[in-house]
């Protein structure tokens, strides 16, 4: 209290009243649970894990060579782990893909006003309530050999024999369409509601078509909007896990990273290297998403002047 | 007549039917899955036909007792309620300081608590439940908690922290002017102001932690499953899985339990809001 009316900065202020200045102050002591909870879960942990990756197994060493980088030598080259790479970005890429870019349509009709609106989106949020297991049990009675999309489309004489559609890569795609669009399309309407109605209208105005009006207003603004969503869309593919087991063909075309990860910490109990399969998978995902908001920002910065 | 001329140019553009078209299939898609749970979890036996050949409820009775649901359900709702309350107490204060002070080092806070958001939950998980089996706290109802907190504590940081942002500060200047001390301004000020948002908070994080699969399923066994790892345990035990009526009974009581909270959390909160709890730390 006596320091009011001083300058800020002067030297013959007290040490608590120029720390305060630079914005540290009893307040702070209120974060202090937060940074002790991700300190001891998360970077702790973390750091752990990584200090695990290189101190490998016997048998791994043995098997694999390379001394204390055995289960990277392992990951690298033993095509059974490697391959689950490709595998799992041949599910998340293109879900995510489809999921964002379904999106916008979707987002762009749904953003005026109409009846029925409300249970509309709350049948898109539906699937969050079904979750990942739920999903997986539906598919294989609804789409199954006998269930009754099959059943129908043999009614119909569309199709001779029944279509295989879960158990497989498409069963697995099916699962993260269901679970991923309602999440997309969620993120994409709060982007597009943040765009000023204005903007478009001025364009409209000035005789500018709905392509015109979509590519050159809309689209830009909305850009590191659809670079956000489609990061956070692959996350939630990246890490599919119980779809991929159940719905999918784990031992085949669906053996996605985390199922190696899994399978290593549960059945093998080997910690080492499901350490090293679950810090290769951040890894693999950080590349995919640096490229995304690299790209986010050449997009941006191309149609908007150089802001981003 | 309002509603009329508002849909007109709707019904007008081809897109737009388009949209409609798969919509629809995507709809189907949903409906079908849940219809065919619910009817499943009352059939009594089903296999070549359209529906099944007689209805019961008895598998709920079979499904309760066979995977002891009575214990599976009190953790879910334990371990939930504890997740909730736990992150609520440590994410609003945190919450609060990074709303209301600009310090050196606050990018790399903000980052800290945005990794464990983006990162792939396996990708943490496997190390974090290495280190809950080596201090002797795995398959325990305590490691299944604290997993939890790792995703929910940034979770409620990063929702909270845009809510009391657009809290005018001058309110808070105002009351101290009047004299009052700090725990006042929080009990009487800021208390009432942020209890739509802790509210809001608290729900999504309770429906994420019912939800959550991963994280628990590394560290949970017998005695700490919640249900929805018991219902994947259910579905893979060996031998085939358990009969898939009971595992539809099963999932029907975990889709009815979240729908429950889900229409709770509509009251409270936009749709939009489920998710989109990013995208305002993503612009600082």
């Amino acid at each position: 209290m006596s320091a009011v009316g001083q300058r800020p900065g002067r030297a013959t202020a007290s040490l608590r009243h120029r720390l305060a200045e630079r914005g540290i102050d009893p307040t702070l002591l209120l974060l202090v649970p937060g940074l002790v909870v991700a300190v001891a879960l998360f970077v702790y942990p973390f750091s752990y894990g990584i200090g695990l990756t290189v101190q490998p197994t016997a048998a791994m060493q043995e098997q694999w060579g390379g001394g204390a980088l055995a289960n990277y030598v392992a990951f690298f080259r033993d095509p059974f782990v490697f391959d689950s790479v490709w595998l799992t970005m041949r599910l998340a890429l293109p879900a995510a893909l489809f999921n964002v870019l379904a999106s916008v349509p979707v987002a762009m009709v749904l953003r005026h006003r109409f009846r029925g609106k409300r249970l509309l989106t709350s049948l898109l949020v539906l699937p969050i309530t079904l979750g990942t297991v739920l999903t997986a049990q539906g598919l294989l009675i609804f789409a199954g050999r006998q269930g009754w999309i099959n059943r129908t489309l043999l009614e119909l004489g569309l199709v001779d024999e029944p279509l295989k559609l879960v158990n497989n890569y498409l069963g697995v795609m099916l699962s993260l369409i269901i679970t991923g669009f309602p999440f997309a399309f969620l993120l994409i309407s709060s982007y597009l509601s943040g765009i000023d109605p204005s903007l478009e209208q001025a364009a409209k105005t000035l005789g500018a078509g709905w392509w015109q009006r979509f590519r050159r207003i809309v689209l830009p603004l909305l850009a590191p909007g659809l670079a956000t969503t489609f990061v956070l869309t692959f996350v939630l593919a990246f890490s599919v896990f119980p779809s991929a087991r159940l719905v999918g063909d784990a031992m085949g075309e669906t053996r996605v990273m985390s199922l190696m990860a899994f399978r290593a910490f549960g059945e093998q109990n080997d910690y080492t290297m499901a350490s090293t399969i679950a810090l290769m998978m951040g890894a693999v995902e950080l590349i995919v998403v640096v490229a995304v908001l690299g790209l986010r920002s050449l997009l941006y910065r191309g149609t908007t002047g150089g802001k981003g | 007549m309002a509603a009329s001329t508002l849909e007109r140019p709707l019904a007008a553009r081809p897109s737009t039917w388009f949209v409609w078209a798969g919509m629809t299939a995507f709809g189907v898609f949903l409906l079908g899955i849940l219809v065919a749970v619910v009817v499943d979890s009352f059939g009594r036996q089903w296999f070549d036909t359209w529906l099944p050949d007689g209805f019961t409820t008895e598998r709920y009775v079979a499904a309760w007792d066979r995977f002891d649901l009575g214990e599976v359900v009190g953790v879910t709702v334990g371990v939930a309620v504890l997740v909730v309350v736990i992150s609520v107490l440590v994410g609003v204060p945190a919450a609060y300081a990074l709303a209301r002070r600009d310090f050196p080092g606050k990018r790399a806070v903000m980052l800290l608590f945005l990794l464990p958001v983006l990162m792939p939950p396996v990708t943490y998980g496997i190390p974090l439940a290495t280190v809950m089996y080596s201090f002797g706290l795995g398959r325990t109802l305590t490691a299944v908690v604290l997993v939890n907190l790792v995703p929910s504590v940034p979770f409620v940081i990063l929702t909270m922290t845009p809510f009391i942002e657009q809290i005018n500060p001058a309110i808070e200047s105002a009351a101290r002017m009047c004299g009052a001390r700090t725990r006042q301004v929080f009990t009487r000020i800021l208390a009432p102001l942020l209890v739509p948002g802790i509210l809001a908070a608290a729900i999504l994080v309770l429906v994420r932690t019912v939800g959550l699969f991963e994280l628990t399923f590394l560290v949970s066994g017998p005695g700490s499953d919640t249900l929805v790892v018991a219902i994947y345990r259910g579905m893979t035990a060996a031998g085939g899985g358990e009969a898939r009526q009971l595992i539809s009974a099963m999932s029907v009581i975990y889709t009815a339990t979240m729908l429950a909270m889900l229409v709770v959390a509509l009251r409270f909160v936009n749709p939009t809001q489920l998710v989109a709890q990013v995208k305002e730390t993503r612009d600082d």
